[in-house]
Order: C-alpha cells, then sequence, then structure tokens
C-alpha cells in the first residue's frame, strides 16, 4: 500500500530548523534491504496529513498560493548505486526538495557538463539500466510526498519504445518529464503519448533561443518551462547570468505556466538571486551530483548531502 | 503516394497531415513529429501517430519509380534535415538558433559567385584538385578470370589530396565559411587525425583558433597525427569520458559548441551530426563525384557501373556517390568495419548490425545494447569506429539504392599489402576495407564492367599499426 507523508507548511519550517534528527527519516544506512523496511517516529509536534502526490503543474500551483519558490534537486539514478539513490531521493523529500529531477544515466549526454558526465559513466559502469531503475521507483515513489521529474536522453526512450516507454514511468508514479536533445520541433509525437500516461512533459528554453520560437516553447511545454540560465552544458558556475530576469520577463509576457531556471545554480546566494529575480523554482544538479557522487562512501555523501540540501534549501525561506 | 516528389511533407508521416499540425513558423516545417514507428495498444485510429516510414519508402521502392525506372525525385534533405525519417535536428535548444544560421549562410554561399570561386582556387592551388582517376593496371589484372574476362577497376586519388586524405575538401571550405560568418575559433572531433589535421592545417592556413577533441585511447594509437596537429598550431585536447574514443570525442566537440557556440565554428568531420551537416559536409565533397563522371567520360566515353567506398562516418562515399545516386544504372557500394567479425561484438559495422537512434544530433542507424546505451564500436582503422554512420547512408540502404557490406579486420590488411604490391599506393587502413571488397565484388562482374573504387587516403599515418600486425 502506498502511503505518503506531507508536511503541512508551518510545520516544516519549524521542524526542519529546530530539529536536526529528522524524525521522519524513514530509514537507516545501514539496512541494506532499504526498500522494504520503514522506521517511522511520529511525534505530536508536527500536524501531518497524508496525501497522494500530486502532479507538476498542481504542485507549483500550491507553491505559488504559498508565495513559495520550488527547489528542485537533480541526481543521477545509480550513481553511486541505486540503492544510494533511493536513499537520496528520500532524503531529498524529507528535506524540503517540491520537485526532484531524476537523471537516466545516457552513454553519451551531450548537454551535460564533466560532474553529470562522470557521474553518468558511473552509474553505467555498475549495471544501471533503465528496468532497474524503473523497480527501484515502484518501491520509492510511494514513499515520497513530492513529485518526480525523469530526465532521459532521446534514445533510450525510442529504444524502449516511446508509448512503452511512457506507460512504464507512469506505472511507477513518475509525473514528469525532460528530454533534453528533443528539439521543440519532435516533441509533439512524445507529447501525444505523454499526455496519455499522464506525464507531463516540460521543455527547455534558452539564452539563444529567439523570442518566437520560445513562445511556441512555453506554449506546448508542461509541467513547468525549464529556464536553462546559460549558454552551456550542465556544471557549477561562480555566479548567475545577469540575462536571466531578462529571460524570465519575456517568458511570463508569453506564458503564465511556472518557470523553474537551471544549470549552474551551486550556492544558497544563487538561489536567493534567482528567486528574487520571480522565478518560481531552481533548479540545482551538479553541485548535488558532485557531493553526493564524490564522497568517500555513500554513507558520507549522504550526510553530506543533508548538509548540503538545508543550506541551500534555507537560502529559498 | 505517387505525390512522393511533391514536397517535404511526403517524406515524413502519412497521418501527419491528416492532422493538419498548425505551425506556420519559419524555423520549423513539415517534420513535427518524430518519424519513428511505434505500434500502439489499441488499433491506431486513423489520426493516431503510427507513423511508420518503412512502410512509407517501400511502398516508394515498389509503386513509385517512374516510367524510366529512376527512383522519384525525394528532397536530400528535406528543410528539417530528414533523409526519410533519418536526419533531423537532436540537439540541445542551445544549439537551435545557431545550426538556422549555419544552414542560413551556406544556402547564402552556396549561391555566391566570390565564394565558389575562392573556394575552387584554393581546392586547385592548395589541396592539389582536380585528382587523378587512375586506372589500376595490376589490379585489374589481378582480378581477370582463367578466361580473360573481368572488370576494369579505377582508383579516384583523394589520397593525391594535400594532408593524404580527402577529409580536407570538406575542412577547407567549412573554413572559410566560418570566417564569412565572423568566427575566430574553430573545434573539431578527430578519430584517427586525419580530419584533425586537415582541420588543423586549414587554421593554419587562415589564422583561426583551432582546438581540436581526440578520445585519449586514440591519441595514443595515432602518436604521428597528434604531433602533426600541434606542429601546425592546434591544441589538442584528450577526451577521457565515456570509452575515450571517437564518439566521446564528438559528444566533446558537441558540448564544447553548445557553450561557445557565439564565437565558434564546429567543423564536422563526417555527414553525420545535425542538419545541416550531413547536407554540407557531403556537398563540400561531391566534387569527388562530380570529377568522376568527368574523368569516366573523357577516359571511356561513359559512366562507372560500379562506385566502392569506404564508410565510417560517410563522406568519402557520399562524396563519391551523390553526383550518380539519380543514375540508376550506377551501382552504390559502401564498405564498412567488421573488426574481429560481425558475431565478435567487436566491429563497427553500423548499418549491417546496427539499429535506428538517436546520436550526436542525427537520427540513424547505431550500434546500441537493449537500454539504448550506444556501445563502443572495434576496427584496426581508426576512421572507421564509429558507431553511427550518415542519416543519408541510412536512407540510401532502406530506399536499396546503395548496397552495404563489410570487411574484416584482417581482410583490410591484407588489401593493405595487396595495393602496395600491385600499385605501389599504400592506401589507408579505411580505404583497405574497400579495397578488400573487390577480392568479393570483381568475381561477380561482368567482363569491361567499370568500377570506380575511391582511395579515401594514404597509409603512411598507419605503418605503426600495419607494423603490429603485418609480418613482411
Amino acid at each position: 500500500m502506498a502511503t505518503f507523508l506531507r508536511y503541512t507548511n508551518t510545520s516544516v519550517t519549524g521542524f526542519q530548523l529546530k530539529n536536526p534528527q529528522n524524525p521522519f527519516y524513514l530509514h537507516s544506512h545501514s539496512q541494506t534491504r532499504t526498500l522494504s523496511t520503514q522506521k517511522r517516529l511520529v511525534t505530536p509536534m508536527a500536524a501531518l496529513s497524508i496525501t497522494p502526490t500530486t502532479n507538476i503543474s498542481h504542485t507549483f500551483r500550491k507553491l505559488k498560493d504559498q508565495g513559495k519558490v520550488a527547489f528542485i534537486p537533480y541526481i543521477t539514478a545509480g550513481d553511486p548505486d541505486l540503492s544510494t539513490t533511493a536513499q537520496a531521493l528520500k532524503m531529498l523529500d524529507s528535506y524540503g526538495s517540491d520537485v526532484i529531477e531524476l537523471g537516466v544515466p545516457f552513454s553519451d549526454p551531450i548537454q551535460d557538463g564533466p560532474v553529470i558526465q562522470a557521474s553518468a559513466t558511473r552509474s553505467l559502469a555498475r549495471g544501471t539500466n533503465f528496468n532497474a531503475i524503473m523497480s527501484m521507483l515502484k518501491e520509492v515513489v510511494p514513499q515520497l510526498s513530492c513529485p518526480i521529474v525523469l530526465f532521459s536522453y532521446l534514445n533510450p526512450i525510442l529504444k524502449h519504445g516511446v508509448e512503452k516507454f511512457m506507460h512504464n514511468i507512469m506505472d511507477v508514479g513518475v509525473h514528469g518529464l525532460v528530454v533534453p536533445d528533443a528539439p521543440f520541433e519532435v516533441t509533439e509525437s512524445l507529447r501525444q503519448e505523454a499526455v496519455k500516461n499522464k506525464i507531463e512533459l516540460a521543455l527547455l528554453t534558452t539564452p539563444t533561443t529567439p523570442t518566437d520560437r520560445m513562445k511556441d516553447i512555453v506554449e506546448a511545454s508542461e509541467g513547468f518551462v525549464y529556464l536553462v540560465s546559460s549558454v552551456g552544458v550542465t556544471g557549477v558556475r561562480e555566479s548567475v547570468n545577469e540575462q536571466v530576469p531578462t529571460l524570465l520577463r519575456e517568458i511570463r509576457e508569453a506564458t503564465s505556466k511556472p518557470v523553474a531556471v537551471g544549470f549552474g545554480l551551486s550556492k544558497p546566494e544563487h538561489l536567493k538571486k534567482v528567486a528574487e529575480w520571480g522565478a518560481d523554482g531552481v533548479i540545482v544538479g551538479s553541485a548535488i551530483v558532485k557531493v553526493l557522487g564524490e564522497a568517500k562512501c555513500p554513507k558520507e555523501g549522504l550526510r553530506e548531502l543533508e548538509t548540503f540540501i538545508k543550506s541551500l534549501k534555507s537560502a529559498l525561506l | 503516394m505517387a505525390a512522393a516528389a511533391s514536397g517535404s511533407a511526403s517524406t515524413t508521416c502519412k497521418t501527419h497531415r491528416l492532422i493538419a499540425s498548425p505551425l506556420p513558423k519559419p524555423y520549423s516545417t513539415s517534420s513535427t513529429q518524430l518519424p519513428f514507428k511505434f505500434t500502439s495498444r489499441a488499433t491506431a485510429a486513423p489520426t493516431s501517430i503510427s507513423c511508420s516510414l518503412t512502410r512509407d519508402s517501400a511502398a516508394l521502392q515498389m509503386d513509385d519509380k517512374n516510367d524510366n525506372g529512376a527512383f522519384p525525385v525525394l528532397p536530400r534533405p528535406d528543410s528539417f534535415g530528414r533523409f526519410g525519417k533519418y536526419g533531423g535536428k537532436y540537439v540541445p535548444e542551445t544549439l537551435m538558433h545557431a545550426l538556422a544560421e549555419l544552414e542560413a549562410a551556406f544556402h547564402a554561399l552556396a549561391n555566391d559567385e566570390e565564394f565558389q570561386k575562392e573556394l575552387n582556387g584554393i581546392l586547385k592551388d592548395y589541396v592539389g584538385r582536380e585528382t587523378p582517376l587512375y586506372f589500376a593496371e595490376r589490379l585489374t589484372e589481378h582480378y581477370k578470370r582463367p578466361n580473360g574476362e573481368g572488370p576494369h577497376v579505377y582508383l579516384k586519388r583523394e589520397d593525391l589530396n594535400h594532408t593524404g586524405a580527402h577529409k580536407i575538401n570538406n575542412a577547407v571550405a567549412q573554413a572559410l565559411l566560418a570566417k564569412k560568418l565572423g568566427k575566430k575559433r574553430i573545434i573539431a572531433e578527430t578519430g584517427a587525425g586525419q580530419h584533425g589535421v586537415a582541420t588543423a592545417t586549414v587554421c593554419a592556413r587562415f589564422g583561426l583558433q583551432c582546438i581540436i577533441y581526440m578520445g585519449a585511447q586514440d591519441m595514443e594509437r595515432q602518436a604521428l597525427n597528434v604531433f602533426r596537429m600541434r606542429l601546425l598550431g592546434a591544441e589538442v585536447r584528450p577526451v577521457h569520458s565515456g570509452t575515450a574514443t571517437l564518439k566521446d570525442a564528438t559528444s566533446e566537440a558537441i558540448r564544447d559548441w553548445v557553450t561557445n557556440v557565439e564565437t565558434t565554428h564546429y567543423i564536422l568531420g563526417s555527414v553525420a551530426g545535425p542538419h545541416p551537416y550531413p547536407m554540407m559536409v557531403r556537398d563540400f565533397h561531391k566534387v569527388i563525384g562530380r570529377e568522376t563522371r568527368k574523368q569516366a567520360l573523357e577516359k571511356w566515353g561513359g559512366k562507372p557501373d560500379v562506385l566502392v567506398a569506404c564508410v565510417g562516418g560517410g563522406s568519402n562515399a557520399m562524396g563519391l556517390f551523390h553526383e550518380f545516386v539519380d543514375d540508376k544504372d550506377v551501382r552504390l557500394i559502401g564498405v564498412e568495419a567488421a573488426g574481429f567479425g560481425l558475431d565478435s561484438g567487436k566491429h563497427a559495422a553500423t548499418l549491417t548490425k546496427g539499429e535506428v537512434g538517436v546520436l550526436h544530433g542525427a537520427m540513424s542507424y547505431l550500434l546500441q545494447d537493449d537500454d539504448g546505451q550506444i556501445i563502443e564500436p572495434h576496427s584496426i582503422s581508426a576512421g572507421l569506429d564509429y558507431p553511427g554512420v550518415g542519416p543519408e547512408h541510412s536512407f540510401l540502404k532502406d530506399m536499396g539504392r546503395a548496397e552495404y557490406y563489410s570487411i574484416t579486420d584482417e581482410e583490410a590488411l591484407e588489401a593493405f599489402k595487396r595495393l602496395s604490391r600491385l600499385e605501389g599506393i599504400i592506401p589507408a587502413l579505411e580505404t583497405s576495407h574497400a579495397l578488400a571488397y573487390l577480392e568479393k565484388l570483381c568475381p561477380t562482374l561482368p567482363d569491361g564492367a567499370k568500377v570506380v573504387l575511391n582511395c579515401s587516403g594514404r597509409g603512411d599515418k598507419d605503418v605503426q599499426t600495419a607494423i603490429k600486425h603485418l609480418k613482411l
């Protein structure tokens, strides 16, 4: 049976800041059969309501009503291994992620910089494959309160068959999909199958996208609009591209759909800035992948991840 | 579907026209949907996207040859860069505008007399064109049957170009194009190093900054070319990610381009990659076929009967074939690398053993595993060691217009020796694959059949590899 835990807004803030030990942390590191056993400590201090995860659009709508900016971390499935990914997903969820992006590793990720490339290579070297990711998600998604957006290059999707792929990811509870090397022109057929399976296909727009084209992209994008903050591949950057406010403004003139900004964001200051500029969500990828994937061991990676997430999340409060 | 020639929409889904997608934008035209086949669980309703272009192309083959047996003139490519269902632009959004700009510049310059004049001048005086069409007397003798009959074998001597391969035709033209675009920084990927050397050469000639991405593994086996590139002033950047070979160097070059698109031009070395590259690179190499037609006419008053070329990405083959694609009486044969053998799992025979997918911006045949991960290929020749293939070749194969076979490392080495001994020409190991196929082809050809084989490169760069494998 799927059970979902959802924090109410007032409790979340207080809880996380005051309690270093999260009583809702669902299982311990030491357990290898982590997917099937859960430890739950319910304290009377938190107000809990159990609701099913909702889709991406709905999540953004709720946050907007609350005047909040979505915190969207990205991790690569299977780096360092799927069991750690499962734990990381739960941790990211419990520390206040609003949407989580999960990357399907690909052998030739042309949109990704060295950090995420390396994470894909590590994951594939361990034998991560689509079916294994789906099995993991089938167990884990019911334990999450925030929706998952899958991030996959086009070839693996085509290999599985678009219809089968969409059906499979829907089946394990995924709500959204981003395909970085499918240009707008070909997304219509992807979208038709996605819609049938209630998957929201979010499209990317970038600083080099001409305005007319951007308008078509945001019109067709579902769930949210992914604004790539800079001209380049994924990877940590020192500062945020100063073009972002202008790009956000242009997008707002074209659509009322939520806009999440990603690529390069790695520090609390970045998130604060982007939130002030009016983004509806901030996506942090390489910085998180680096912490998790390059740690001495998974246990330490998860520990460092916890600290990092808290510091990032605090910038949005 | 007799309306095949009526416009670009014909090469995409039949059902697409029923849906009448309203996209009146200059940048997106007919192909708004993924033109691949997928079966829906329910029976496909007329408006469902069950476009099967394999179905379309089969129909074209059988029903649509016109009266004199020629194939209908399909756009190669259409405005979205598709050859049938192959090709296209499957790249990150950041690159879409740059690709559109590049295409516009290419078309403008194709009609620009000044540009054409300048390019032809460089091809003549710097590259050394036109290259000879050489009658290989002793090779022809080798293939004579006991009754004295056999085909006549000619070699198109692309190995005589400056830098020793056909690669420079494209490099020179793209460097000129980059200059017209005002780009001062050039990047390229390279496998064997021939394209890298050609790019470094033209950058030296035109005073452009040059960065070459090369797989770390390839750098080891082609150390001579690495040295040459550096001597020519290029920076050679090793790529360690993935399998550290050509496909990873290509991925890294694409990443560099995504990041530096505003200042940089990417000189892609083959007829692969996103549109407009397959079309552009073919067009810059089509001089090979054009010269061949003229030379054939001069030499024997006719056309070649069979064209043979090795296929890695497919640039030298397209350069030779393109001129003759619409001449139905000219057979087109491409030869890929079978490495240790087609069943060994260690080969690069994409068109024989691959499946359709998307790699480096184009939909084409490629070598992939069950999960859609790209497989590392193997060939003794680094230039054929690519797990993809140009989309136009995928199209020609499906259409039945061109035939594709493969040759093992061993067979290629034999041919490498054979041409050296019989004609005093040491061919590149890549070219040796095409030469090896003559062993299988020539016995089947009628007396006097004219075979033109693209001698795409010379083998000086391969002597170290040959030393390891050949006992002389």
